[in-house]
């Protein structure tokens, strides 16, 4: 079916930017731009979903760069499902940063802006995006288009977060990613997302193996590791971009592109039971190990969320080297549901930061008595990661959990059931300590603590709007359910 | 004007240009009257790719003496499409050359470098069009003449000894292929290359034949400037004034890649068993070519420098593709060919303007640019991307059938090398890149402005070609794949 919804989906972002500079001098307009960019853009993905979820596939051709090479969008349900997220959160953390760009006084915020529309334009078009050619334009536009935002501050920390982040993404992505994808190219004669993959038939035994391990250690953003040190590194950038690129978009790009090369290049049926799923599941398991053991270390705050992403994100992996309808199933709703509980745990981060100017785990002993709201979200966040019921993380794991046993992958389940103690592990101590302890004596002395209350309130409501539909996926995950059921075809 | 004579057209149009622009003797008059002319052969060579039939030719006979007594001038699509490429860069940067020029050299000798300058785009466009094998050494000769002699007007006196090198390491270059020329004439009897061709394979195994080539081929590659013959060419393009690094860097060296395809594949024909170890040859220094100066040029501090040891590392990119001998892998060389003298022109060109305003081109000079010269400072990083090969460039599309090449031919240990060049592009470019925009300017510095429309404008005229043909290849890679089938008689 041809459509140019799609394609509008990911120009509206763009079209944003030239209004955004022009209102640079004003920042109201300009923000009230971005807001509204956001909401066009949303609306505009959310009249793709009944065609999707009816079964049709809108698509638009927008060049033939070399024979038989589309740059081509056609909208499937995991697409529209991160497309869905990716705008959504857009608006809401435009909402946010509002706040905490003032709040925090940062400089150059009218760039912040620009570049920030420039990225959800590259991951809707990641999202949308009908082969591998077309993923990999979007998804390195993506790469580059954080790379201002990363070094945001300009200082000599930014500028060597900013090197880690450009070398590790770009190295893996032309490296590896690249490689891989002229390879499928060579072997399967189309680099298409199909139904069912197109190497069946094509590639197996150790080429197969390689060519797995070539594309997820060559989707850097997908954080395997050992390629996953740029995400720590991303840290030095001002929250909100950490909290919409660096626990949803960007990341959330990463491992899309790994559920869809599975589904799609590969297909489940090529993969199931074979050693390039076994080998890549293993490197995903530990990479869920060790990041929660690094987690654990870590004092900073963000530094702790940043590695709780990593071993997050392999969740999804792990799903997709399942090889099965419900590893799939889990794997892509914990694309969505650990996006809300991500988003919340970095927007109190950020919160904590403007208010109180505190940045470490150690700093927080009494906070939740002055700052209620922020804290409660950060509760919220904390049981989606560990997967505590009432919140969306408790989903996603259980389908998880339920693809490990019907396939009896038991290290898998194994790595499930000792990550959930880990995330506790690291988790509850702040919850407990924000709420339970008194605040810490010499602290008061000096001028490094202050009265404080709550952040400023575009914050406060957009933390609490992610937190409460952290809380709404638990009870109502149909459609996002819905639209993944779609990618198994009634395999369940 | 009729059609049919433009191929003499395209050649002696520049070349009587030359002269006149001495006799003008005023600087802006002569930069008027070789930008017109640099726009006529553009218009010429486009012409000529139109009206060149699909595996056909365009005959031309000097004087009206038929080959092969006389000197024939033969347009095949191969010759159309290199003739476009260096008229191209050639008329673009002869725009954007005013400001520049003025800026960088005396103004007594402005009339003097147009001249040259001309004459070695004459001497460049004859050597794509000739079929006389002689004839092309004279056009080499005088294409490089006029280069030492552009090389040698750079405002650091260091340029005075890098363009005695390149006069030197040129005409060991020019020897060697006159000495294969003449080896070849005294055993065929003929100059004329379609007359050569017919004639060669009656010398199977013949070791003066194979003397000849070996001759040719080592006195092209040191034209082409390739791993390990390259020493000319840094201190060349970082010694020699702007405007004539980025035309040598987009035209010079690729009128050498055309050359060693027109012998090896024309001349020599591909079945000849030569081929099969010179392709061995010319992939492993092709490759470590890619390497060595890719690294080279990480550590540089001169930008003009980076870019001149990626232009090393890039004809390894360009030459590797030759060496596989396939559609595939032609078709890789002959679309570079072109990308890269795209990708180049940009970044020396905004070279030139940074130096126009700044005085140098050093990294030290270019911190804190990206604020006070926005426009050029894009550019820069387009050229960047562009030659790190990321999508939606043209450096993406080389990079793609480079690496297709190589694992068509079952050597993926190539394909990855292919890439890890790329992976060192990105290091030498995201220094620049850094510099330009994360340092802040040197305390004490002079505040700058963007430079003048007139030189943006050529510049942006380039990023956009880098972007365009990133997306549509028709023009780039259809007529590349066309040619690598004629080529390889397929």
């Amino acid at each position: 079916m041809v459509s140019s919804l799609p394609a509008w989906c990911a120009a509206l972002p763009l079209l944003a930017v030239p209004l955004i500079l022009g209102l640079g001098r004003w920042p109201n307009l300009r923000e009230a731009a971005s807001l509204l960019a956001g909401a066009v853009t949303f609306l505009c993905v959310v009249s793709l979903w009944p065609e999707v979820a009816a079964g049709a596939r809108p698509a638009w051709q927008i060049a033939e760069p070399l024979p038989g090479v589309h740059i081509e969008f056609v909208v499937e349900p995991l697409g529209l499902v991160l497309a869905l997220i990716a705008s959504f959160l857009w608006m809401v953390t435009t909402l946010y940063a509002i706040g905490y760009m003032r709040g925090h006084n940062e400089s150059n915020q009218t760039r912040f802006y620009a570049f920030f529309a420039v990225s959800i334009a590259s991951a809707i078009g990641a999202a949308f995006s009908a082969n591998l050619v077309t993923l990999f334009i979007f998804y390195e536009a993506l790469t580059l288009a954080t790379f201002p935002l990363v070094t945001h501050a300009g200082t000599d920390e930014a500028k060597r977060g900013g090197r880690t982040y450009l070398g590790l993404l770009i190295g893996t992505s032309i490296g590896l990613l690249l490689f891989a994808i002229v390879w499928t190219w060579q072997l399967a004669g189309t680099t298409e997302f199909r139904p069912g993959g197109i190497l069946a038939g094509k590639a197996s035994g150790g080429l197969l193996v390689v060519l797995y391990a070539l594309f997820l250690f060559g989707i850097g953003k997908a954080a395997l590791m050992p390629f996953h040190r740029w995400l720590p590194a991303a840290m030095v950038a001002p929250t909100p971009v950490s909290a919409l690129l660096h626990a949803v978009a960007v990341v959330k790009v990463g491992v899309f592109s790994v559920l869809k090369i599975t589904v799609y290049i590969f297909g489940l049926d090529l993969l199931a039971g074979s050693d390039a799923a076994t080998l890549l599941g293993y490197v995903a398991g530990a990479t869920m190990l060790i990041a929660s053991l690094v987690a654990l270390r870590q004092d900073n705050l963000k530094r702790r969320l940043a590695y709780s992403t990593v071993s997050q994100l392999s969740y999804v992996v792990l799903g997709a080297t399942l090889a099965s309808a419900w590893g799939v199933i889990g794997g892509g709703l914990h694309i969505v549901m650990h996006a809300f509980g991500k988003i919340t745990l970095f927007f109190c981060a950020g919160a904590i930061l403007v208010a109180a100017h505190k940045t470490e785990v150690s700093q927080l002993d009494g906070i939740g008595r002055r700052m209620p709201w922020t804290l409660g979200a950060f509760t919220v966040g904390a049981m989606s990661m560990i997967g505590l019921p009432p919140a969306a993380g408790f989903v996603s794991k259980w389908y998880l959990m339920l693809g490990s046993l019907s396939g009896e992958h038991y290290f898998a389940l194994f790595v499930l059931i000792a990550v959930t103690l880990l995330n506790a592990a690291y988790f509850v101590p702040i919850v407990y300590a924000a709420f339970f302890r008194a605040p810490k004596e010499d602290a008061h002395h000096g001028h490094g603590d202050h009265e404080h209350g709550e952040a400023p309130l575009t914050m406060v409501i957009a933390i609490v709007l992610t937190a409460a539909m952290t809380v709404g996926l638990f009870f109502y995950p149909d459609p996002a359910l819905e639209l993944v059921q779609q990618l198994v075809g009634g395999r369940t | 004007m009729s059609a049919e004579n433009l191929p003499i057209l395209q050649v002696i149009v520049p070349l009587l240009a030359a002269p006149v622009c001495l006799l003008l003797r005023n600087g802006t008059l002569a930069w008027a009257l070789a930008t017109a002319v640099g726009w006529f052969t553009l218009y010429a060579a486009l012409t000529l790719l139109g009206s060149v039939p699909e595996g056909g030719l365009i005959r031309y006979d000097l004087g009206g003496w038929e080959p092969p007594w006389g000197i024939e001038y033969i347009v095949d699509r191969l010759d159309a499409y290199v003739l476009v490429i260096v008229a191209a860069i050639g008329a673009l940067v002869l725009t954007y050359a005013r400001a520049s020029v003025a800026r960088e050299i005396q103004r007594s000798q402005h009339a003097a470098f147009y001249a040259a300058m001309l004459l070695c785009f004459a001497g460049l466009l004859g050597i794509v069009i000739t079929g006389d094998a002689f004839n092309l050494f004279v056009f080499l000769e005088i294409s490089s003449l006029s280069s030492y002699a552009l090389i040698s007007l750079g405002r650091d006196r260091r340029a005075l000894t890098a363009s005695y090198q390149y006069l030197i390491m040129g005409t060991l270059g020019a020897t060697f292929i006159l000495i294969g020329v003449g080896l070849l004439y005294m055993l065929t009897g003929t100059l004329n290359m379609l007359d050569l061709a017919a004639r060669i394979p009656e010398l199977e195994g013949n070791r003066t034949a194979i003397a000849a080539a070996a001759f040719l081929v080592v006195g092209i590659c040191l034209k082409i400037a390739l791993f390990p013959l390259h020493l000319w060419l840094p201190d060349a393009y970082t010694y020699a004034p702007s405007v004539v690094t980025a035309f040598l860097a987009g035209t010079a060296t690729k009128v050498a890649v055309y050359v060693l395809l027109r012998f090896l594949f024309t001349v020599f024909g591909f079945d000849a068993p030569l081929n099969e170890w010179v392709g061995t040859l010319l992939i492993a220094l092709a490759l470590a070519g890619v390497l060595v100066a890719s690294l080279v040029a990480i550590f540089q501090d001169d930008v003009k420098r980076i870019f001149a040891y990626s232009s090393v590392a890039q004809i390894g990119y360009i030459v590797l593709g030759i060496g596989f001998a396939s559609v595939t892998g032609l078709t890789a060389t002959l679309v570079h060919l072109f990308n890269h003298a795209v990708m180049k022109a940009v970044l020396f060109l905004a070279l030139g303007a940074v130096v126009y305003r700044v005085g140098g081109a050093r990294l030290a000079d270019m911190r804190g640019l990206g604020r006070s010269m926005p426009l050029t400072m894009a550019a820069l990083v387009a050229g960047g991307l562009s030659l790190i090969g990321v999508p939606l460039t043209v450096g993406f599309i080389s990079k793609w059938y480079l690496v297709l090449a190589a694992l068509e031919a079952g050597w993926w240990p190539i394909a990855v090398l292919v890439l890890v060049g790329s992976l060192l592009a990105v290091i030498y470019v995201w220094r620049v890149v850094e510099t330009v925009y994360m340092q802040p300017r040197a305390a004490g510095a002079t505040e700058v402005k963007e430079v003048p429309w007139h030189m943006l404008l050529p510049i942006w005229v380039l990023v956009a070609a880098n972007v365009w043909f990133g997306i549509d290849t028709d023009l780039t890679v259809g007529t590349a794949s066309g040619i690598a089938a004629e080529l390889l008689g397929k």
